[in-house]
């Protein structure tokens, strides 16, 4: 199926060649890290995580969205979710893919990376991070690529791929659920030692998951003859909306506990990413264009009228995304090292290489995702529809 | 006796599982008791043995030229490189003041001498680390006499430990650090870029019966002994004196003790 | 055959590729790897007791894994001693053993090191014991 993705016209392999360029700048840089070190990154002694690791960490919970999509449709048999969920599943590889180049370019020694498999260490939660999350690109993989192929034939998937369908479908919270142990099981960083970081990571992957699918249906629907159903971009909607409401209930009962009960540890890092702390204020205009986003968001989102306009829609969607990426991308992580655990502020921002990097990893994922969306929307192009739009009819 | 194919296979199967499983297992176990057995590694006989080493380090007793004669002799015996900025900085021990070492301790009302009191810090090798609770790979783990060491050669520089460590004990290489050392010491390594490192209570002067460097300069400020020898100094000084442990209410159990 | 020129041209260039390793090396010298175990602290020994660790036989063979082994026992296990198949005993450690009697780096590892092209990164760490430049022709 891969040589649908050889056709294309002009604009298709400009895309292509523009992310060309940049994933070869990001290689050029990561060459150069290769050589000097991590020192050509902001992270310090004090902020030994930064860009790459909350990138990974943001991305670890779109990844895992696929099953905002997948779930109701293989699981409840919500028929209007029939024609995206592999378009789900075709993100979540993409994603995936990115978050495991995001921790191979934030490691030291990268060469010994299998060393993780060579010396299995099962109170590690890395040790799980790195099995949950090949075993999620190959389920991913496998069910995708299983089921559009059936499509391209016009026939209903084989039935070995049902299992595999519904591990898959419990695989998903638990990418991110071990993502989120890893913050929070450590005693000495008071922004993160909380029992909600996990639900907080499932929200808001289920809120910016859906809300970049969103935006990618309609891009879909704008370039090629593939029509993702109004209605499946509805409810996509409507799963953002609601747990982008819960998302930012839980980061409301983070700052309650914090605030409430006064203690300086727990305060502290919110004052940080706020406020400021000590005169250090690097974040502080990150977290407010975080929340305006979020407003934007949740104005649109929530406003039935602006939900169904698909133009108000896609300003909507990516401002929820672009805010929870800041939130997840930068602030989390960072907010986690500062104060330092002798309550002294280090502060951090990316340097120009590490930027590059980290666009040449994001690059390499959408390249992947072009090529993925290509082929899905070749052969849903040619597949025909009964009159109300779900099933598939042989002609 | 009469057997069909399929029975056939099936114990064929579960035979060639238990003689590869079998051999596998000998392997890895087996095999290293029958060398253990031959007796070609040994600790020499002059290595200091303990159940739990640990520090108590007298903070009257201290000022600041002894403890910058204990971080000099530390940085020099292991090639500590001397990084000027201080987001790089790599450091075993070092001394930091009173408020911010025991964050939390201080009030309004404390003096300025005491917030300020120079306290000399280090790797606490705790009993319950959450370094070695996180490590992918082993390279940090805890040895049976309480050290928790670092293995150079495993380490992938995930900088995992960085984060889990409350006490700030850990640095990380981000450039190489052999333009940083001025005066090599010929018989311990270096480190190369992309590895953590941190204090390992001098465990090559302890393998050959040497007490750590520290406590060898600390002119009687630095007391190191086996917390599980109810007759060693460490326990007795620790029971006649009023003595703190950073953080403990974080349940890692810290083993370097604070007389103030 | 269809497209046959590009065939034949692929064909063309892949055998020369293939063939560098030998049209490059024509008119050079065969060089064989010559360690040499001349060093002042090895001439210092009587003749009787210029010997390693072990075998040159079983350290031709063997010093790879028996470095690595030496590696993890000495950081793993904080065992120090060795006892050869003589039951002479030695210190486990590549700097302050090996390279005490080995002291000529240059002349002796890198010889078939540099011949099979295997950059060992031992040395990133371990520190090399300093050679004359001017004798080791560097």
């Amino acid at each position: 199926m891969l040589e649908l993705a050889l056709k294309g016209k002009p604009r298709y392999w400009l895309w292509l060649i523009f992310l060309g360029v940049l994933i070869t700048t990001g290689f050029i840089s990561y060459l150069y890290q290769l050589k000097i070190g991590l020192g050509i990154t902001g992270m310090s002694r004090d902020v030994s995580w930064g860009l790459y690791i909350g990138q990974f960490t943001f991305l670890v919970g779109v990844a895992a969205s696929a099953v905002t999509v997948v779930l109701p449709y293989y699981l409840h048999n919500y028929k209007k979710y029939g024609r995206i969920a592999v378009i789900g599943e075709f993100l979540a590889i993409p994603s995936v893919l990115m978050c495991m180049l995001f921790i191979f370019v934030d490691l030291g020694q990268p060469m010994r990376v299998l060393n993780v498999l060579l010396h299995p260490t099962p109170n590690s939660v890395m040790f799980y991070d790195m099995i949950v999350l090949s075993g999620y690109l190959i389920l991913n993989l496998l069910c995708g690529w299983v089921i559009l192929m059936a499509e391209r034939k016009a026939a209903p998937p084989p039935k070995w791929i049902k299992p595999f369908i519904y591990i898959a479908i419990c695989w998903a919270p638990s990418i991110h659920i071990v993502t989120a142990f890893l913050y929070q099981g450590l005693p000495g960083r008071e922004y993160w030692i909380t029992a909600i970081m996990a639900a907080k990571f499932l929200s808001s992957a289920f809120a910016s998951g859906p809300a970049l699918l969103v935006v990618l249906c309609l891009i879909v629907r704008k370039f090629t003859n593939f029509d993702p159903g109004k209605e499946a971009i509805q409810t996509l909607a409507k799963t953002a909306t609601y747990f982008l409401l819960v998302t930012i209930a839980f980061y409301g009962f983070e700052v309650f506990t914090a605030f409430y009960s006064s203690i300086p540890g727990h305060m502290a890092p919110i004052k940080y990413l706020f406020a400021g702390l000590e005169g250090h204020t690097k974040l502080v205009p990150v977290m407010s264009i975080c929340v305006f986003l979020a407003a934007i968001g949740v104005i649109i989102l929530v406003t039935p009228p602006l939900r169904k306009w698909e133009v108000t829609l896609a300003i909507g969607a990516a401002a929820t995304f672009i805010c929870l990426w800041l939130e997840k991308g930068i602030s989390l992580v960072v907010g986690g090292f500062i104060p330092n655990p002798f309550e002294r502020v280090f502060e951090y921002w990316p340097t120009l290489p590490e930027t590059l990097i980290a666009l040449g990893v994001w690059s390499v994922g959408f390249f992947v995702l072009t090529i993925l969306y290509k082929i899905a929307a070749t052969v849903k192009e040619k597949a025909v529809f009964d009159k109300y739009g779900e099933k598939q009819i042989k002609t | 006796m009469i057997i069909d194919r399929r029975k056939f296979l099936k114990i064929l199967g579960v035979s060639a599982f238990i003689g590869i499983g079998g051999w596998s297992t000998f392997e890895v176990i087996g095999r290293g008791q029958i060398e253990a057995f031959a007796e070609k590694y040994r600790k020499v006989p002059e290595a200091l043995q303990a159940k739990r080493w640990a520090m108590v380090i007298d903070l009257k007793k201290l000022d600041e030229k002894i403890m910058n004669e204990c971080i000099k002799v530390c940085h020099k015996l292991h090639n500590v490189p001397d990084i000027p900025n201080p987001k790089e900085e790599i450091k075993w021990i070092w001394i930091d003041d009173f408020e911010h070492s025991f964050p939390g301790f201080e009030h309004e009302y404390m003096s300025h001498e005491i917030k300020e009191k120079p306290v000399l810090v280090l790797c606490n090798h705790c009993d319950n680390p959450a370094c070695v609770r996180v490590c992918p790979t082993k390279a940090t783990f805890k040895r049976k006499d309480g050290i928790v060491m670092m293995d150079m050669h495993r380490c992938i520089g995930c900088r995992f430990c960085m984060a889990a460590c409350p006490f700030g004990a850990r640095s990380f290489n981000w450039k190489d650090p052999r333009q940083y050392i001025k005066e090599e010491n010929k018989e311990f390594p270096t480190r190369m870029k992309g590895v953590v490192e941190k204090c390992t209570f001098c465990y090559e002067r302890i393998d050959r019966g040497l007490p750590p460097a520290c406590v060898e300069v600390s002119q009687g400020a630095i007391i190191f002994g086996d917390l599980a020898d109810p007759n060693s100094e460490v326990r007795k000084v620790l029971s006649e004196n009023f003595s703190i442990r950073r953080k403990p209410a974080l349940g890692t159990e810290p083993s370097v003790y604070y007389l103030l | 055959m269809y497209d046959g020129w590009k065939i034949i041209l692929g064909l063309l260039v892949f055998v020369a590729f293939v063939t560098l390793p030998f049209t490059l090396s024509t008119g050079k010298e065969y060089v064989k790897a010559d360690p040499k175990i001349d060093t002042p602290e090895i001439q210092k020994l009587p003749e009787s007791e210029r010997k390693c660790v072990e075998s040159k036989e079983f350290m031709r063979k063997e010093h790879m894994k028996m470095l690595i082994d030496w590696r993890d026992t000495v950081v793993r296990e904080g065992k120090t001693l060795y006892v050869n198949t003589e039951g002479k005993s030695f210190n486990m450690s590549l700097q302050n053993t090996c390279m005490q009697c080995h002291s000529n780096k240059s002349k002796f590892c890198d010889e078939c090191h540099n011949y099979l092209a295997v950059k060992p990164y031992c040395w990133d760490c371990h520190i090399e014991p300093k050679e004359d430049k001017k004798e080791a022709g560097l």
